[in-house]
Parts: structure tokens; C-alpha cells; sequence
């Protein structure tokens, strides 16, 4: 379970936020350009930290401001997949997968076999030897996938996975998506700006506004209050 | 009436069109000879080097001693100077590329401060720092009894104050051209900085760094003004290559001819090296 409750001076507003998240759950987090989505990602993932407050995974503390506890993003476990995937142009497909088994220093064999299961999985594999560079969006976003589920996080992050993907290939991976995090069996949060994502694949959403829940509550509830709000209606 | 005027209409666009296109003929000349001047002005030094040493000669100047004495400094010098300046900016251009700090502004100045300093004035101010006299070296010499000016050491350390923005001011750029979520996704799958650092950020900018290092070594190859300045012009010991060719100059014209040529060369290789370096950059994905 991901127990969120913190405040950052951003910028333009003060993000402050209390979330929890339970196994298996995700949660889609919609709201305007600059509400805040990715900065609350960058926070529990560690990339960033918080003024105050608390983040903690299965009661275990990530960042506790009272008890000056701040675990650096590299022992936190999270699976973060980024809105521009950032692969790593310079390694072939295989060594992006492999990246973070090699950082955690596991033998080259069971890197191998963890890496041709993935890479099967994902339908990667006969393209395992191209530059990241050289492979198609929707292979991208596999692999950027593959990346952050074979360190079998405790947490997922996705910023906006499907944004950079032409609307045929959406549905499709939109599909595979939900299969892999329900597989996976973590608490995930999603940041998306598309009310199909919202539909399809939360348990529930979460409405930021100017760093603030604006609305929480099933799917359903929050495309039916955004359906009459013009500005929600711009998510599309 | 409509066809009249559809008729005038046409006229006055071909009216327009032809002193439109005769200028821009002229202009194409006007910039073909500009460009066939500004080449003719750099080729015909270079053209003209060759023209005054005979192959024979150049060969032969370059069993003389003192040609050679000034090819070994000049390389073991320049090298010593590109791996200092590496070593000691590569870890400056990142943190000048990456963080913010107090005083930014004016150490990222300082670091350039050497590129329009003149060589000569570089070189004085080395002497009044770390001569014998100096406002460190007067430390050097009476504490450790270490005398710096008019040395071999001398000449590295007038090599490393000027070549070293052209080395970091490459690397800055390099380092700045690397996604910064490339390092937050090595971090959060498990790297430290340390091993993003080597793993990730410094694969992607090497081909930056290395022409970096490559202008650097040229511009310590060349370095004339800090050198004859703060080290002296002692053969095998502080006259380089572009000293030689000064100290030549006045008697014999063959060897610094030779030597020119060698430097001419070397600079001609380089600058195509830069070029091919710079021009592969790894797409974003």
C-alpha cells in the first residue's frame, strides 16, 4: 500500500496532496497542464522532495519529513515509466531491459534468463540487438515497461505511457497496459491526460487542480463530473 | 474591364519578377566571390608552406636536433596537459552543466577568462603567481624549495591555463545535450550517481568530450605567447614546436618551415576529426 501526504512549494501553487493506494490498485490522476501530475510523480519516485510530510510503501517510510528520513530514488524499488520513455539511446533494447538487474549487480546468467523472458513477453525479442533509437513508438513503450517491471518494483509510476503513440496503436497498448499492471499486482499510479485511459484502466481517479484534489473517486464519477466542466472537457 | 485588368495584373507580376531574379543572380556572384576570397585568403599561407620545402627537405630537417627535441615537448607536453584538463574539467563542465550554486555566474566566467586573454598576459600573470617571486611560487620555493618557472612543468602549466575553457566549454555544452530524464530513469532503476554518471551520461556526451580533448591538445600544440612568457625558450627542456619555430625563424627558414607544416598538418587533421566527432549524436528516445 502507497500512503501519500505531503506539500511542496511548487512554482506557481503549493501541491498538496493526501493519497492512499491499495495493492493491485491504480489510480488515474487527470488534471490541467502544469496541475502538478508529474511533480507528485517525481516526489514519490524521489526525484524531487518534498517540503513536508510523509511517503510511505507497505509501512515502510520513503520520506519522512518529522523523522528525516529521505531513501534516495535508487533504493526505493519504483517502477517509473516516463512520458518520453527515456531509453537509453546509446544501449541496444536488450541492455536497456537488463540495466537494472546489471545495477543491482545480479549474475550475467540470471540477467539473461530474466531479460529473454521479458523481452518474449513483450514481443521484443527478435529486436533485441537494435539501437532503442531504431525501434518504433509502440516498441518503445514496451520497452520502457519491460525496463521498469523486471526490478519487479513495489510501486508503479506511468507518466502519460500512451501520449507519444498514434491513436490506432492506443487501443492496443492501452489493452497490454492494463494486462501487464494487473499482472504485476502493485499499487500503480497513472498521469494521463485522456479520459479513455481514465475509463479503461483505473480502479480510481484522482482530479488535480493547482496542486490540490479537485475530486476523488471511482472512474466513472470523475468523467461524469468532468463531462460538465469545460476545462475537463479540454483533457481530451 | 476584368480582362484588362487580369491582363495588367500580369504584367506588373512579370515586371516585378525580373529584376527580382537578376537580383538574386547578382547576389549568388556577389556571394561566390566573397566565399572564393575569404578560402583563396586562408589556402594561400597554407598552399604557399608547401610550396617553399621541397619534400627532401623537409625530410632531412627533421633528423635536426632541435626539430626534434621540439616534436617530443611539444607531444609529451600536450598530452600530459589534455589528460590534466580532462581529469580536472570533465567533473567541472558536469556540476557548470547540471547544478545551480552561489557564485555560478562568476566561476563559469572565470573559466572562460582565458580564451580572450592574450597568450602574452596569461603568461605574465603565471609568472607573478607561481614564478620564484610569485605570489605562490615565492611560497613553493622557500617552504619545499620547488621552483616552477622556466621548467618542463612550466610549460604544462601555461598549456593547461589556456587550453582548458576550450575543453569545458565543449563538455558544459555535452553534458547539457544529455536528457536529464535519462539520468532520473537510471536513478530510479536502481543507479547510483556515481554509476549513472559512468554508465549513462558519459557515453552519450564522449564523442563531445573527445573533440573537446582534441581542441584542446591543438590548442596546446600551438600555444606560443604564455609559454615563451612564463617558461622560457630552453631547448628540450621548454621550447616547444611553436617556440622552435620562432628561435628558427631568425637563422635557419628550412626548419621553420618543416616544423609549420608538421603543425599545419596535425591542425588539418584535427579540425576533420572535430567534425566527424560532432556530427554523430544519438537520436532521443
Amino acid at each position: 500500500m502507497l500512503e501519500v501526504d505531503i506539500k511542496k512549494r511548487l512554482r506557481d501553487f503549493d501541491l498538496r496532496l493526501k493519497l492512499d493506494i491499495d495493492r493491485g490498485k491504480t489510480l488515474m490522476l487527470v488534471g490541467d497542464n502544469g496541475c502538478g501530475k508529474t511533480s507528485l510523480l517525481n516526489l514519490v519516485a524521489g526525484l524531487d522532495t518534498p517540503d513536508e510530510g510523509r511517503i510511505a510503501l507497505d509501512g515502510l517510510a520513503l520520506f519522512d519529513s518529522e523523522k528525516k528520513i529521505n531513501i534516495p530514488p535508487e533504493a526505493r524499488g519504483i517502477g517509473y515509466v516516463f512520458q518520453s520513455y527515456a531509453l537509453f539511446p546509446h544501449m541496444s533494447v536488450y541492455d536497456n531491459v537488463a540495466f537494472g538487474l546489471r545495477t543491482r549487480k545480479m549474475p550475467a546468467d540470471e540477467i539473461d534468463v530474466l531479460v529473454k523472458e521479458h523481452l518474449d513477453r513483450a514481443g521484443l525479442w527478435d529486436v533485441r540487438k537494435a539501437k532503442a533509437a531504431d525501434v518504433s513508438g509502440g516498441q518503445k513503450q514496451r520497452i520502457a515497461l519491460a525496463r521498469a517491471l523486471i526490478i519487479e518494483p513495489r510501486l508503479l509510476l506511468l507518466d502519460e505511457p500512451l501520449s507519444a503513440l498514434d491513436v490506432r496503436k492506443q487501443a492496443k497498448m492501452r489493452r497490454e497496459l492494463k494486462e501487464s499492471i494487473r499482472a504485476c499486482g502493485v499499487p500503480c499510479i497513472i498521469v494521463t491526460h485522456d479520459l479513455r485511459d481514465v475509463v479503461s484502466m483505473g480502479d480510481f481517479a484522482c482530479l488535480l487542480e493547482m496542486g490540490k484534489v479537485a475530486l476523488m473517486g471511482c472512474a466513472e464519477e470523475v468523467i461524469a463530473w468532468g463531462s460538465g466542466q469545460d476545462d475537463v472537457g479540454d483533457l481530451h | 474591364m476584368s480582362g484588362d485588368s487580369n491582363q495588367e495584373h500580369k504584367c506588373i507580376g512579370r515586371a516585378a519578377a525580373i529584376p527580382s531574379r537578376s537580383r538574386e543572380i547578382a547576389l549568388k556572384v556577389c556571394l561566390g566571390l566573397l566565399l572564393t576570397l575569404a578560402m583563396a585568403f586562408i589556402a594561400l599561407p597554407v598552399i604557399a608552406l608547401f610550396f617553399r620545402s621541397p619534400l627532401d627537405t623537409i625530410l632531412e630537417t627533421l633528423r635536426d636536433p632541435v626539430v626534434i627535441d621540439a616534436l617530443r615537448l611539444s607531444l609529451m607536453t600536450s598530452t600530459i596537459t589534455t589528460f590534466t584538463v580532462v581529469i580536472m574539467g570533465t567533473p567541472i563542465a558536469y556540476v557548470s552543466a547540471r547544478f545551480n550554486y552561489w557564485g555560478k555566474e562568476l566561476a563559469d566566467s572565470l573559466i572562460d577568462l582565458p580564451v580572450i586573454m592574450p597568450p602574452a598576459v596569461a603568461g605574465i600573470a603565471l609568472l607573478v603567481a607561481f614564478g620564484r617571486m610569485g605570489l605562490v611560487g615565492h611560497y613553493l620555493n622557500t617552504t619545499f624549495g620547488i621552483s616552477i618557472a622556466f621548467t618542463t612543468l612550466a610549460v604544462i602549466i601555461a598549456q593547461v591555463f589556456v587550453s582548458s575553457p576550450f575543453y569545458i566549454r565543449q563538455a558544459r555544452t555535452s553534458f547539457e545535450d544529455v536528457d536529464l530524464s535519462l539520468e532520473n530513469a537510471a536513478r530510479t532503476l536502481g543507479a547510483t550517481r556515481v554509476y549513472t554518471f559512468f554508465h549513462v551520461i558519459l557515453p552519450i556526451a564522449m564523442n563531445g568530450l573527445i573533440s573537446g580533448a582534441i581542441m584542446a591538445f591543438a590548442r596546446s600544440l600551438g600555444e606560443f605567447g604564455a609559454t615563451i612568457m612564463f617558461a622560457g625558450n630552453f631547448q628540450g627542456r621548454t621550447q616547444t614546436m611553436p617556440l622552435a619555430i620562432y628561435t628558427a625563424m631568425q637563422g635557419d627558414l628550412d626548419v621553420s618551415l618543416c616544423l609549420s607544416i608538421i603543425l599545419v598538418a596535425f591542425s588539418f587533421v584535427v579540425i576533420v576529426l572535430v567534425k566527424i566527432l560532432t556530427r554523430k549524436v544519438y537520436k532521443r528516445c
